[in-house]
């Protein structure tokens, strides 16, 4: 698994990325209320508004960590919001994205380097 | 002597300090209120209207035989329903209402009286014009202090509220780039301490927003802006003074980088009463900027009438500004309604007519009352209370930019809470126990756990040393360790903490009957 400065997590399976945001993410927004997951066919660049998040607190983008096109969306989100909260980095993912560059995974942090980063925050 | 042996005793009697649940739901003298479809009446009607003296049906099988479902109270029954709604709301009429970045402040009852006068109250958007000269004189008196105070050459009256000001604004803006050809225009900058509606009118009208850093003083970090300002950027959006009660020093710097770039300075003026009589936006070289008449002011917000958010535009957009509005000829005031010579630029109109004449009756009432130099003074005290209130809590809460003096609003951060185990919320709640409504919590964004409070310059310094009084005692009580007083608060509101988590996932916004109700008896 790995991780972007935004808080979101990937997953490489072959070419397919689960993504979802990080259990720091989770617990800064608080209870979560709301999740809009992209549409399936969406194609997107590392960085574009990918979903939205909205708990009791705020709403916030969540944004591609990497580039390509949306095959999969957790639709379940829909009605259980919670599960962001409860289970963020497993039950709680937003979308599967057929990766067009693998490398871009690659260059994300790994989770020691994505605990450091949270040390400075 | 006489002796009464059977009356009231006369002797005070020892009370108890137990506290139990009442078993009604009611609370001193205030009654559980049922929503008023819950009254259980629909079988009865609070009216007796005689039978009409034409064929019962002359609707040819149009009659209704389904029910309507509206509870057919008495007057009392309806009088009384509605006045104990209010005793569970919190209103400026009652106490300090200090939420930071709303301006609740005293509605005087002298625009109420103006706004009642018939010539104002009883007139019609379609009346001839003939007949409406002082409604109309009074809208263009209103607009000419309005461009007085701004320094603005130009104002549109029509927009309904702050946001709907924003609109016409963006609009005006987007108008003026097409006709010089920057139509490719399509980004909008925005500091991450704005509004949320400023990013949301952007969105509204087409653009994508692009967020500007802040410096660790809180303003508008100019390098930031100066990288992002480009050939794609149609406007910025800053407020000012802004949302954490601060003045951007480097409005004119901003402004001159703006315009530089070939972009457009839209100003949110949500916090005009700060500045009122003693800066005019249009001196900053801000391009439009929408004027909440129920802050600045004084016009009632929310349930005390609807809203206006008049615009001021610089002369580079005022050729576009909606119609209708009011002009001055030898033959008296007319509105100029179609996109004739005088409105051959005009991007459209944000309203039906003219705008809200009640709030301009009160707005115009409240400006004459003042005058040039008490306009003035609202500013200078709507800064004083909020600094006296910054000054006398700084040593047992943390404000979120100690440094230098803040506006009207005073902004503490969560800091002071560390280690008590207690949040804002908790803090938050626990004032509503006091008898004081909260501050503006959890905004602006950028501040952890803000607290917001903006006192207004309508609250005497008696009304803040209690304010002051209260939120020291509770900031003692949090740092003593008294984590119970704030974990289940409030204790005595009519009702205790809510599940706003459950009522966003779950949220239950029409009320529906068990069952379809019969219909209520003629």
């Amino acid at each position: 698994m790995r991780f972007t400065k935004d808080h979101e997590w990937v997953a490489l399976d072959g070419d397919i990325a689960t993504v979802g945001i990080t259990a720091y993410a989770a617990e800064q927004l608080g209870d979560v209320v709301f999740v809009e997951v992209p549409d399936i066919g969406k194609t997107l660049k590392q960085g574009d508004d990918m979903a939205v998040v909205e708990s009791v607190k705020a709403a916030s983008d969540v944004y591609a960590p990497v580039s390509g096109e949306v095959v999969e969306a957790n639709a379940a989100l829909g009605e259980a919001p919670d599960t962001v909260n409860a289970a963020p980095e497993a039950g709680g993912w937003f979308a599967k994205i057929k990766v067009s560059d693998p490398s871009q995974v690659e260059a994300l942090m790994d989770r020691a380097a994505y605990e450091t980063f949270l040390q400075t925050l | 002597m006489t002796m009464n042996t059977v009356g009231r005793p006369t002797a005070p009697v020892p009370t108890s300090d137990y506290i139990h649940p009442t078993l009604t739901g009611g609370r001193g003298l205030l009654q559980d209120e049922a929503l008023i479809f819950e009254l259980n009446a629909w079988a009865k009607t609070g009216v007796d209207i005689p039978d009409a003296d034409r064929p019962a049906d002359d609707l040819a099988g149009l009659l209704r035989t389904t029910p309507v479902g509206l509870p057919g109270l008495s007057e009392p029954e309806a009088v009384r329903h509605y006045v104990r709604l209010s005793q569970k709301n919190h209103a400026i009429d009652l106490a300090l209402y200090p939420l930071g970045s709303c301006t609740m402040k005293h509605n005087p009852r002298l625009n109420e009286k103006m706004a009642r006068l018939a010539g104002f109250a009883d007139i019609h958007p379609l009346q001839p014009v003939s007949t409406v000269q002082g409604a109309l004189e009074l809208i263009d008196r209103l607009a000419h202090w309005l461009k007085t105070l701004t320094g603005m050459p130009a104002v549109a009256m029509t927009p309904k509220a702050g946001a709907h000001g924003e609109l016409c604004g963006l609009l005006a803006i987007r108008a003026a780039h097409e006709a010089g050809g920057q139509g490719h225009r399509k980004t909008v900058l925005c500091p991450t301490s704005a509004h949320g509606t400023n990013p949301a009118t952007a969105a509204f009208v087409g653009y994508s927003v692009v967020e500007i850093a802040q410096t660790d003083d809180g303003r508008v970090d100019l390098a930031d802006l100066a990288a992002k300002l480009g050939p794609d950027v149609a406007a910025i959006m800053v407020t000012n003074p802004n949302t954490c009660g601060l003045f951007e020093r480097d409005i004119i710097e901003i402004a001159r980088l703006t315009h530089d770039a070939g972009a457009y300075f839209y100003c949110d003026g949500a916090n005009f009463n700060a500045i009122v009589g003693r800066v005019r936006p249009g001196d900053l070289g801000v391009d439009a900027m929408h004027i909440n008449l129920h802050k600045t002011f004084s016009t009632p917000h929310g349930g005390g009438g609807p809203g206006a958010g008049p615009v001021v535009l610089s002369a580079a957009l005022a050729p576009f500004a909606p119609a209708p509005w009011v002009v001055h000829h030898a033959d008296g005031f007319k509105l100029v309604e179609e996109a004739a010579d005088e409105a051959a630029h005009a991007f459209g109109r944000m309203s039906a007519f003219h705008g809200q004449m009640g709030m301009f009756v009160r707005a115009y009432a409240y400006m004459r009352s003042h005058g040039a130099d008490g306009l003035r003074q609202v500013a200078e005290d709507a800064v004083l209370n909020a600094n006296y209130i910054k000054a006398r809590l700084s040593d047992v809460m943390s404000p979120a930019f100690p440094d230098g003096p803040c506006m009207h609003e005073a902004l503490f951060d969560d800091e002071w809470l560390d280690g008590t185990g207690i949040t804002t919320l908790d803090f938050a709640k626990a004032m509503i126990d006091e008898g004081f409504h909260p501050m503006t919590m959890y905004f602006p964004l950028v501040v952890h756990g803000a607290m917001l409070i903006e006192p207004t310059e309508t609250e005497s310094k008696q009304e803040l040393d209690r304010f002051i009084h209260a939120l020291r005692l509770l900031a003692g009580a949090a740092k003593a360790g008294e984590v119970d007083r704030f974990k289940g608060a409030p204790f005595h509101a009519p009702l205790r903490r809510l599940d706003e988590t459950l009522a966003a996932r779950k949220p239950r916004l029409r009320w529906r009957p068990e069952t379809i109700p019969p219909l209520a008896a003629e």
